[in-house]
């Protein structure tokens, strides 16, 4: 194997000059040129300064607000994360049942009678989940309208407009991106939070 | 799960099935040396790389001097990955500032990507620079990828060849595998995924003040180049930590489609291949038969398991609510749904690719066995690029020697006689799988360093530990990610499971290759057992499943099972 070594080595470092720098860095150069939007990470810019990216999730606590899935990591988007707790884990059935009750708290509209939306009371896979389902944005309507002091149907209509359906009409689930209402929102009732 | 959820299995299924032709007689001709409509391009690259390393690509190798050139080139992986790895602080490209990997870590690292595993007990974006993540992790993305097909090249060369000595050379096989397969496509797919929203650039991670004034750090990176090859090669180590499911490496279910679609491209296109390149191409469609049945199986089980809500969440007031997400949305991102956390799920753990959008450890405990049984038959339904081909031809040997032993007659396929010789080296690469993932399992579980890392104790943390040897051994690198496996005992004794799983599959397979390509060639006759038809498929699939059943049905029984049995009730 010894004889073996050479051709080995040379192989190696040649084959990373063009798989590990030429690759990524001209993959780089034509990304920068033909989608610096998304090159650099869909980064929404408000008065000059950085307010967070559109693809990625963050915290919203104010019940003015409509709030994204909860997060294992505490939204941290410097580090991924998620609970992996297992279907039978009491700490998973106790977090659950604890984030049903402050819902139900914190949202006297909400019919009381049905369940509260699986989704909002299970940590996303990523921790950063930017969506909700519509009917989990909609639940979450009255609370909101209530803080603002606006009506109901305005913001239906706000939530509906911001739903994507799956696309082409047939991949992925119909959705609403949190951070972007939440940005209309802001912008429409400015300070009322 | 709804119509929706299975329209779109249905529509993967047979993209899949459409595109494996394509690729599949692209591959034939890449590797019979022929030319292709990137000759002009690639053709002066590749002998240009030849002269600078000494190589003559015309000299043929035996199946020793290949498997030495093999493991003399992943040798060197191993340790230029660890010293890159062990170094990086004092290397450019560290925006973040990240600190040298311990000696544990880092050793198992740079095994699991230099054998294709990419498990992962690190999170990328809190423990590499970017350098690591380009010249260490994505080369080695590129190259042990390459390793596979080669190997499986040789393999069918030893099916393919009559009375020959030699099986290939593995320069050039692994030569025109990155540079005329892996690379046109990761350059493609990285642009693609650019254009849907995933980053590619060298900036230092973005401090976002929040709308509600807080403070955001978001990390950035040249994430595309990276996940693109990750997807293709059956590697699976995201650039994130979180893998698929973050939404910088998988932003839109379009996204999703076309990185689920890579999980099983190549392999899949390997059955046309080898069927192009025996001669045959029946019998690259049988195998294909057989390992989309798996497959199918598989999918099916999974998405009707995820599709389910918890009984416990249900009986404490959550549940699906007028068109919001039902099932078992715990570890699950909106935009993919249950539909498509569960084909991946099922998809990538076929693969031996083990990237993920969706937390397996999460799963219903049905859910989540299908992704371990999956890696417990030996990552043969499909399986890694190369590497899930040359595992199930171990079973192929296996299954006509049965159907030899049934009827007394001498064993035959594609007109190779099938003896004692290859018989043993079959085993012995069948019984690495066994003993990997029991033995190494059944230690983590007596000694207390193993026991450390379980998050939840009973069924589940068994389910734990099992996942995490059999992901190791099978070199699909996925994990239950509750199991913390950033300690010493763990990283190391993963590491040994992969190395395992690795060659010592490969070097029995490569013998096989060698001993094969030296026979004669017999004619069929009337008592030649087809190896194309149905029969053959039923045969080969059930010989799959009791090998890989009988074997893990016990410890099964005693994890997922048994906590399957448990489920819905409250503690």
């Amino acid at each position: 194997m010894l004889k073996e070594l050479k051709p080995a080595l040379m192989m190696l470092l040649v084959l990373t000059a063009i798989t590990g720098i030429l690759y990524p860095l001209a993959v780089t150069g034509a990304a920068q040129a033909l989608f610096p939007a998304q090159a650099n990470g869909s980064l929404i810019v408000r008065d000059g300064k950085v307010a967070g990216s559109a693809l990625i999730a963050q915290n919203f606590v104010g019940p003015g607000w409509f709030q994204p899935r909860p997060s294992a990591v505490d939204y941290n988007a410097a580090s991924s994360g998620a609970s992996n707790l297992g279907p039978t884990s009491g700490v998973l059935i106790e977090t659950v049942a604890k984030r049903v009750e402050a819902l139900r708290a914190a949202n006297p509209g909400a019919d009381p009678a049905a369940p509260v939306p699986v989704e909002l009371v299970t940590a996303s896979g990523s921790g950063l989940d930017p969506h909700l389902s519509p009917a989990a944005a909609l639940w979450q309507v009255p609370r909101v309208a209530a803080a603002r002091e606006i009506p109901e149907s305005d913001l239906r209509a706000l939530v509906a407009r911001h739903t994507e359906g799956r696309t082409l009409g047939l991949l992925g689930e119909p959705r609403v991106n949190v951070l972007l209402l939440n940005l209309e929102l802001d912008q429409r009732t400015s300070g009322t939070n | 799960m709804d119509s929706s959820g299975l329209i779109q299995i249905v529509l993967y299924l047979v993209l899949l099935t459409a595109l494996t032709p394509i690729i599949g007689e692209y591959m034939a001709r890449v590797f019979s040396g022929g030319k292709t409509v990137a000759s002009r391009v690639i053709g002066p690259l590749e002998r240009g790389i030849y002269r600078v390393c000494g190589v003559d690509p015309a000299r043929e190798q035996h199946w020793t001097g290949y498997a030495a050139s093999l493991l003399a080139f992943n040798l060197l992986g191993v340790l230029l990955l660890y010293a890159l790895l062990r170094l990086q602080a004092f290397l450019p490209l560290n925006p973040a500032g990240m600190t040298a990997m311990t000696p544990d870590l880092a050793f198992n690292t740079a095994v699991s990507f230099t054998t294709n595993t990419n498990w992962q007990s690190y999170s990328g974006e809190a423990a590499l620079s970017y350098l690591s993540q380009m010249a260490g992790l994505t080369v080695q993305n590129f190259v042990s990828a390459a390793t596979g097909m080669a190997v499986l090249v040789a393999l069918i060369r030893g099916f393919s060849r009559r009375s020959a000595r030699t099986v290939g050379n593995f320069w050039v096989d692994m030569v025109r595998a990155t540079l005329y397969v892996l690379l046109p496509l990761s350059i493609v797919t990285a642009l693609f995924l650019v254009w849907q929203g995933v980053p590619q650039n060298l900036n230092a991670y973005v401090t976002a003040e929040t709308v509600e004034g807080a403070q955001q750090v978001i990390a950035q990176g040249p994430a595309a180049s990276q996940i693109a090859i990750k997807q293709i090669g059956s590697n699976g180590g995201g650039f994130f930590g979180i893998n698929s499911a973050h939404p910088y490496e998988n932003p839109t279910p379009l996204s999703n489609l076309v990185e689920m679609l890579q999980l099983l491209l190549i392999a899949s296109g390997l059955t046309w291949t080898f069927g192009r390149m025996v001669g045959d191409l029946r019998q690259g469609v049988a195998l294909f038969a057989a390992m989309g049945l798996m497959l199918v199986v598989g999918i099916g089980v999974t998405a009707w398991a995820e599709g389910r809500p918890n009984p416990a969440m249900v009986a404490v007031g959550a549940d699906s609510l007028g068109g919001s997400l039902g099932g078992n949305m715990e570890g699950k991102e909106v935009r993919f749904g249950i539909a498509n956390s569960a084909l991946w799920a099922v998809a990538t753990t076929a693969a031996s690719n083990g990237s993920v959008n969706a937390m397996h450890d999460s799963f219903s405990a049905l859910g989540g066995m299908v992704p371990m049984v999956n890696m417990m038959l030996g990552e043969v339904v499909f399986g890694g690029v190369g590497a899930g081909l040359y595992g199930m031809m171990v079973y192929v040997l296996l299954a006509v020697f049965i159907a030899g032993l049934m009827v007394g007659r001498t064993p035959e396929y594609l007109g190779k006689k099938i003896e004692a010789k290859e018989i043993k080296l079959a085993m012995f690469a069948a019984l690495t799988t066994c003993f990997g993932i029991l033995v190494f399992s059944a230690l983590a579980l007596v000694v207390p360093a193993g026991l450390a890392g379980i998050q939840e104790p009973g069924p589940h943390g068994l389910s734990e530990v099992l996942y995490a040897y059999s992901s190791a051994t099978g070199n699909n690198g996925s994990a239950f990610g509750g199991y913390t496996a950033n300690a010493p005992y763990p990283n190391t004794t993963i590491a040994l499971a992969i190395l395992l799983g690795r060659f010592l599959v490969i070097l029995p397979v490569l013998a096989i290759a060698g001993a094969l390509a030296a026979k004669k060639s017999v004619p069929a006759s009337a008592g030649t057992f087809p190896t194309h038809g149905p029969l053959f498929v039923g045969l080969l699939v059930g010989t799959v499943v009791i090998v890989g059943g009988l074997t893990f049905f016990p410890a099964l029984s005693l994890g997922p099972i048994a906590e399957h049995l448990m489920t819905g009730v409250v503690p």
